[in-house]
Order: structure tokens, then C-alpha cells, then sequence
């Protein structure tokens, strides 16, 4: 699976948002109304999937779908 | 100051006996235990007891809690929500039209979200601190019960959780019956919730003798409070909920309204972390306490709705303070322990014991302290055995007492429409 589906379908089961409906460009707080608490969890799911690290100054940058894959591509 | 009478509007309950207040109240009055045997206990070596008053086939409605937010809380606080949705229906508070800022929610709890602490401890044990929850602290405080409530109806009056182990749902009735008294608040949703059925639990209250841990082959038997044959409590899980209302308000607004809230007592024995005095030195004041605030006689009392949690010492001491009080009288009341049937619901006992009381007063009928077939030495009151009976209830007792030697007692009075 493209790193970006799996993304996907992380995010997906977690928000119970219908994965056909989040695409590369979805905003994780605009489009997806997630707080920061929200947001921490979100990506400690990433690093327990993708067994990667996000360091902590380094999630304020990651505000989209497109963001995280490109992260855990570099990352992985 | 003039005081403003409290009355009740909405119930809502939870327990072993059912998930609402129709089925609880309905078994209730039949007689039947909600105490049963754990499902699914993986090592019986890690539970030194295995029955449980335990709520059944429960799963709350997405309306409550969204499916995305029902792993973040606690299963204490699904119930508080699902009992304070039942009570808030059944009072229409929500139609009342009052200023959102006089409408509190005070909710009891003695230990909270208990096994949510114990599954991130295992986390964070197994895996580090990096692998523990944004949403594990909100999971498990005890004001996050009434939190929620105060979000899902934009509750915005007084908001807190009161703990003080298996008073605290009484103490949490009692706290908001007085900011209504006071005219602080037009309406308070309170009562108490409580769900510790884990092993660790279990092991700590078994530890302190406390628990009957001998049936473990005839649960619905083990809970009988005030019998010869007792051998400690029964652990009960569930939630009981009021909507409690200024009187006036509420028949302003043709509320119907269930009873009244004439009378609290609250006292410490300054005796023991977990015995009670045995002289009744706190229970005695608490309950007379109640009474004056009340401004009736002992001999008002119709019925005694007990803390009799089926422990040794505790059912013998609660006679004795019951005796202390209502002297003659005691032996003309009815007494009962519907932990009999419920198990002990700890921090949540007042709320499904005042919801007893309410519906004893509505319906004219006394539930029953079940397995009561031969009384212990020195328990030689009616405690209503085995079988509920008909009897018109003007004012009803009931008692909640918690470890740290905390007590509490609360009245209800019959509505009479004046």
C-alpha cells in the first residue's frame, strides 16, 4: 500500500471520516475540526504504524494528509 | 434566610438489575439479584473474587458519545451521560427555559476511572511514556463526568465531581440540594456513577476483608445484607441520577414533580480509616442531623432505605445508630438494603438508593433486602425481608456512609402538590 493510502486509513478509522473523503490536500484541523489533543494522538498512531519518531517540533508543520506521507517517506 | 424547597424532577438508573429505571425499579420490587458471575476472566488466579452486580449488554448511543470519543472515557462516564439523558427526558428540564448559567451538574464518584489508569499503566510500562495518551488524564478525572454533562446540554452553572468513597453520591445530592436551597442554581443534575470491576480492584477491597468472596458459585446469593449468613459486600457497578429543581420554579413550569428534598446530614466518625465507630458516634448525628434540617420527629420516618452493605460489623452498627435514633419507632419503620440486589455500587450508592426512595415514595412500595432468611444476632428490625410490600411513604431515610469515616444521610418527602 502507497505510503499516503495507509495514511489515509489510519486517519479514517480514528475519525470515522469515510476515507473516499480525505484526500492529499485534507486539513487535519480545518478540514477534519481535530483539536490538539486530536492531533497528538494522531500522530503517535503514525509512529506506532510507520515505527518512526515525530519529534514534538516538528508536528506543527505536518497539517495535512500530503504533509505526513511526505514526512514518513523521508523518515522511514 | 428563607430557604427554597428542592424538589425532584427526573430519575435515571443503571445497575445490575437493568439499564434503566423501569427495568432496575421493576426488579427491584420483584426481588431479583443483579448479582452474577464475571464473563471472560482470563486467570481466575487474578481475581480473588469473581461475581459482580454488573451491568449487562450496555453500549451508549452515538448521540451521547460519538463513536470516535467512546474509547476516550472511562465507562463510568458513559453511564453518568446515559442516566443523566433518562432523568433529563423524564423532567423536560430541557424545555424549562431556564438561564443555562443556573443549571449545575454535581456527580459523585469514590474511585473514577479507575481502570483507565490501570490500562495506561500497563502502557506505560510496556512501551514508555512517548505511547501514553493525550486523552488518558481526561479519561479518568472524576469531574470529567459531570464535564461532559455540562457539554452535551451547555450546562454552565456549578460543575464539579464530589468523592468521598461509597458516600459520594449522597454527599454530591446533598451538595446540590443546597446550592438550589440557596438560590444558586435553579437546577442541579447530580447523583453518583461508579464502574471499578478489575481485578486490582477487587484484590484491594478482598485484601481489607471486605468483599464476600464464599459464593463465588451462587453469586445471586452472596449479597445479604443484615443476615446471619453474611460475609462481606457484594461489588455493584452502575450509576443513579436526579434532576433536582427549585420548587417553585418547577411547578411554575408544570414540571411533575416526584418528591421533595427536605432534609441532609453530614457527620465524620474521626474514628477509623475503614471501621465505623462502634457506638454509632457518627451515623447517630448524621441521621439526626437530617431530621432537624428536615423539622420532623423520628416517628415521621416511614422507611429506612440502609447503607447495609452485608458486612459484619457494618450491618450491626447501622442498627444500632438506626435503634439509637428512632428508639420505639425503629421497630415500626421499614428498613431495607437494596445492595441486596444492586451489590455495593460504591461512590454511586446514594444515587441508585435515592432513586429507591423516590420511587418508594411514588409507587407506595418498599423494595426488599433479599437473602434475608435468618437474621443475625442483633438485627431485629423489619428490614422488609425477601418480599417488597405495599405501604403508603410520606418520608423515607437513606443512609450512605464511606470509608474515612465519612457519613451522610438524606430525606425525601412525598409531594403533595402544595
Amino acid at each position: 500500500m502507497e505510503i499516503q493510502d495507509k495514511v489515509i486509513k489510519i486517519v479514517s478509522e480514528a475519525t470515522k471520516v469515510d476515507a473516499s473523503n480525505i484526500k492529499s490536500e485534507t486539513n487535519f484541523i480545518d478540514d477534519l475540526n481535530l483539536d490538539s489533543l486530536d492531533m497528538v494522538e494522531m500522530m503517535m498512531k503514525m509512529e506506532e504504524e510507520f515505527g518512526v519518531e515525530i519529534p514534538e517540533d516538528k508536528t506543527e508543520d505536518l497539517k495535512t494528509i500530503n504533509d505526513v506521507a511526505n514526512f514518513l517517506k523521508t523518515a522511514q | 434566610m428563607k430557604l427554597n424547597r428542592v424538589a425532584v424532577t427526573g430519575l435515571g438508573a443503571m445497575c445490575g438489575l437493568g439499564n434503566n429505571l423501569d427495568d432496575v425499579w421493576n426488579n427491584a420490587v420483584a426481588g431479583k439479584s443483579g448479582v452474577s458471575k464475571i464473563p471472560n476472566i482470563e486467570d481466575t488466579k487474578m481475581w480473588p473474587v469473581q461475581i459482580a452486580g454488573l451491568v449487562k449488554d450496555f453500549e451508549i448511543s452515538e448521540d451521547l458519545l460519538p463513536a470516535k470519543e467512546k474509547a476516550r472515557f472511562d465507562i463510568f462516564i458513559h453511564y453518568a451521560l446515559h442516566c443523566a439523558d433518562e432523568a433529563l427526558k423524564q423532567s423536560k428540564l430541557l424545555d424549562a427555559g431556564y438561564d443555562p448559567y443556573m443549571i449545575g451538574s454535581i456527580i459523585g464518584t469514590g474511585l473514577g476511572g479507575f481502570p483507565e489508569i490501570e490500562k495506561a499503566n500497563e502502557t506505560y510500562n510496556e512501551k514508555g511514556p512517548r505511547r501514553v495518551s493525550p486523552f488518558f488524564v481526561p479519561s479518568f478525572i472524576p469531574n470529567m463526568a459531570p464535564g461532559k454533562i455540562s457539554m452535551r446540554w451547555n450546562f454552565r452553572g456549578i460543575n464539579h465531581a464530589v468523592s468521598s468513597a461509597c458516600a459520594s453520591a449522597a454527599h454530591a445530592i446533598g451538595s446540590a440540594a443546597s446550592e438550589i436551597m440557596l438560590g444558586r442554581q435553579d437546577a442541579v443534575v447530580t447523583g453518583g456513577s461508579e464502574a471499578v470491576i478489575s481485578g486490582l480492584t477487587f484484590a484491594g477491597f478482598n485484601a481489607m476483608k471486605a468483599l464476600s468472596k464464599t459464593r463465588n458459585d451462587e453469586p445471586e446469593l452472596a449479597s445479604r445484607p443484615f443476615d446471619k449468613d453474611r460475609n462481606g459486600f457484594v461489588m455493584g457497578e452502575g450509576c443513579g441520577i436526579l434532576v433536582l429543581e427549585n420548587l417553585d420554579k418547577a411547578k411554575a413550569r408544570g414540571a411533575k414533580i416526584l418528591a421533595e428534598i427536605v432534609g441532609f446530614g453530614a457527620t465524620a466518625d474521626a474514628y477509623h480509616i475503614t471501621s465505623p465507630h462502634p457506638d454509632g458516634e457518627g451515623t447517630i448525628p448524621c441521621m439526626k442531623h437530617a431530621l432537624t434540617q428536615a423539622g420532623i420527629e423520628p416517628k415521621d420516618i416511614d422507611y429506612i432505605n440502609a447503607h447495609g452493605t452485608s458486612t459484619p460489623t457494618g450491618d450491626i452498627a447501622e442498627t444500632n445508630a438506626i435503634k439509637a435514633v428512632f428508639g420505639e419507632h425503629a421497630y415500626k419503620l421499614n428498613v431495607s438494603s437494596t445492595k441486596s440486589m444492586t451489590g455495593h455500587l460504591l461512590g454511586a450508592a446514594g444515587g441508585i438508593e435515592s432513586v429507591f426512595c423516590i420511587k418508594a415514595i411514588t409507587e407506595g412500595t418498599i423494595p426488599p433486602t433479599i437473602n434475608l432468611n435468618e437474621p443475625s444476632e442483633g438485627c431485629d428490625l423489619n428490614y422488609t425481608p425477601n418480599n417488597s410490600i405495599k405501604k403508603d411513604i410520606k418520608y423515607v431515610l437513606n443512609n450512605s456512609f464511606g470509608f474515612g469515616g465519612t457519613n451522610a444521610t438524606t430525606i425525601f418527602k412525598k409531594y403533595e402538590g402544595n
